[in-house]
């Protein structure tokens, strides 16, 4: 009984953080692109605009449902929701804090890549199922990105997982415990190149949630809307939330591997309050660099990946290696 | 392999460098203006349409009612009516109507203007769902109270009094000549006609 009671408190506490989170990233997006450009963002509907993602919201649920005739009707009604859940399901492994964890999963890392692989395949799915062209280059194209920046991010995550001696995100973050010179990105005693390892993943982690600068799978200037060109209402709705639980599934993900977790800098007050602080901290960076860079070619997101990103983890995990077995 | 890490670092500089820009942009305060709540003064050269000035000795148009623009309008967009009012120099204006959903605002109508009676608007915001907004009478928008009533020279009424019943005796006079002129004419061919009689 107090097994289901837990089930259901995590549920709806879950789905809330989420909800909230995908409504106002949209918000927090805007307005950000909007400052940064010298705009306002949205400012007519609430207070600085704050009820505008409940109007969005209003709208896209009240619009008809269009399935266009080139479909593949299965595959193009699966892809929205097959998109939302890996991202969804994946915070039931998230440390919010030291007890603040819905399940403790021996295996929550592996886990983790696991479902996250997924959703560049319902990107694929989505474009294929919409039998548009522009929706089938947007998905090889996310795939191939996908495939290209999953390889540096896994080594990336196991010499993590070499340093720390478990795939329990739990475990992870307790190994961290303490002030900012605990933490994983600056654990130079186990490799002097943990900083540059940040960074890697900090990158891959862009282009895993398919943002700018390597949004290329929904590249609105060259492919209308990419993998979503075809949807209109609730499905555009989806891939949209998707990509903002995506956006805050990867910053918790480098919070809880790099940034020590719910730790707080100077070892005071650890909490799920430096959890967020921290994780809203990488999404705010995201959207900088969303509104400073344009879009990378395919070639040159490529070129990042195997020329950089795959021999620097490389070379990190070789060192990491060495130092674990010198010192 | 040298251009290997040159390639990065300059890479790396150059990402950092625009990071840093739209950083500075973001603190910086927005330029947009909220049209609708608040908008920009327009630029006096702006040619909308055209409309009455008002002179501000008479306070009033200038307008002499010669119709040159009415005349030099290609699209035939503009009509002058005017009247005569005793007491008043030239003509008095009573109807300038501009239909501005043939304008095709060439100007010419301001060109043509002898006295300088007329000039481009600054009104920019003209936007119905009823085409009859468009006929604007300019009069009227330049007097929204009333057009007040032109005025008199007394002298000139006066004048023109004496004139008209000056007229109006030498138009008598020529009346009763020619009735005059008509009876003799008649008698003549009375009498002719009687001298016809005796021939016959």
């Amino acid at each position: 009984m107090d097994e289901l009671i837990r089930v259901i408190i995590y549920f709806v506490g879950i789905a809330a953080f989420l909800g909230l989170n995908l409504a106002y990233l949209g918000w927090v997006e805007r307005k950000g692109a909007g400052h940064i450009q010298r705009r306002t963002g949205p400012k007519e509907v609430g207070p600085y605009g704050l009820i505008q993602p409940l109007a969005d919201g209003l709208k896209l649920m009240s619009k008809q449902l269009v399935i266009p005739d080139a479909a593949d009707r299965a595959l193009y009604m699966c892809a929205p929701i097959l998109c939302m859940v890996p991202a969804v399901l994946l915070f039931v492994v998230m440390p919010f804090g030291d007890e603040l964890v819905p399940r403790e999963f021996n295996l929550g890392l592996l886990m983790m890549f696991a479902f996250a692989s997924a959703a560049g395949m319902s990107i694929l799915i989505g474009g294929w199922g919409s039998g548009n062209k522009y929706s089938l280059i947007a998905g090889t194209r996310a795939v191939s990105q996908a495939v290209a920046y999953e390889v540096p991010m896994i080594i990336t995550a196991i010499t993590i997982v070499m340093i720390t001696g478990s795939m329990d995100l739990n475990e992870i973050v307790r190994y961290q415990n303490g002030g900012f010179w605990n933490w994983n990105f600056l654990a130079l005693n186990k490799s002097i190149f943990m900083p540059v390892s940040f960074l890697v993943f900090f990158v891959c982690n862009l282009a895993e949630c398919n943002r700018a600068p390597f949004d290329l799978g929904e590249a609105e200037s060259e492919l209308v809307a990419g993998y979503i060109t075809e949807y209109g209402g609730m499905g555009f709705g989806l891939f949209m939330m998707a990509e903002y639980a995506n956006l805050v599934l990867a910053a918790a993900l480098t919070t809880v591997l790099f940034l020590g977790g719910w730790n707080c800098p100077l070892g005071i007050l650890p909490g799920p309050h430096w959890f967020l602080i921290k994780m809203y901290f990488l999404i705010w960076s995201f959207v900088w660099i969303r509104w400073t860079f344009p879009r990378t070619t395919l070639w040159g997101l490529l070129n990042l990946s195997w020329k950089y990103l795959i021999p620097f983890s490389l070379v990190n995990l070789l060192i990491t290696a060495l130092f674990i077995k010198v010192f | 392999m040298a251009g290997y890490f040159k390639d990065l670092i300059t890479g790396i500089k150059s990402l950092a460098i625009g990071m840093k820009i739209t950083n500075k942009e973001f603190l910086t305060k927005p330029i947009t203006l909220q049209y609708p709540h608040e908008a920009l003064q327009m630029t006096p050269r702006y040619r909308g349409h055209i409309e009455l000035l008002k002179d501000p000795e008479s306070g009033t148009h200038s307008c002499i009612s010669c119709g040159m623009c009415a005349r030099g309008c290609p699209s035939g967009c503009i009509t002058v009516k005017s009247k005569k009012v005793p007491g008043v120099k030239g003509k008095v204006l009573t109807d300038y109507i501009l239909n501005f959903t043939t304008c095709s605002l060439c100007g010419q109508c301001v060109e043509n203007c002898k006295p300088g009676a007329i000039d481009f608007s600054n009104e920019y915001n003209l936007a119905s769902t009823n085409r009859d907004d468009f006929i604007f009478d300019l009069l009227k928008r330049l007097h929204p109270e009333g057009v007040p009533e032109p005025e008199v020279d007394p002298e000139l009424l006066k004048k023109e009094e004496e004139k008209k019943a000056a007229a109006a005796k030498k138009a008598a006079e020529k009346k009763a000549a020619a009735a005059q002129a008509a009876a003799e004419k008649a008698a003549a061919a009375e009498s002719g006609e009687s001298k016809a009689e005796e021939k016959s």
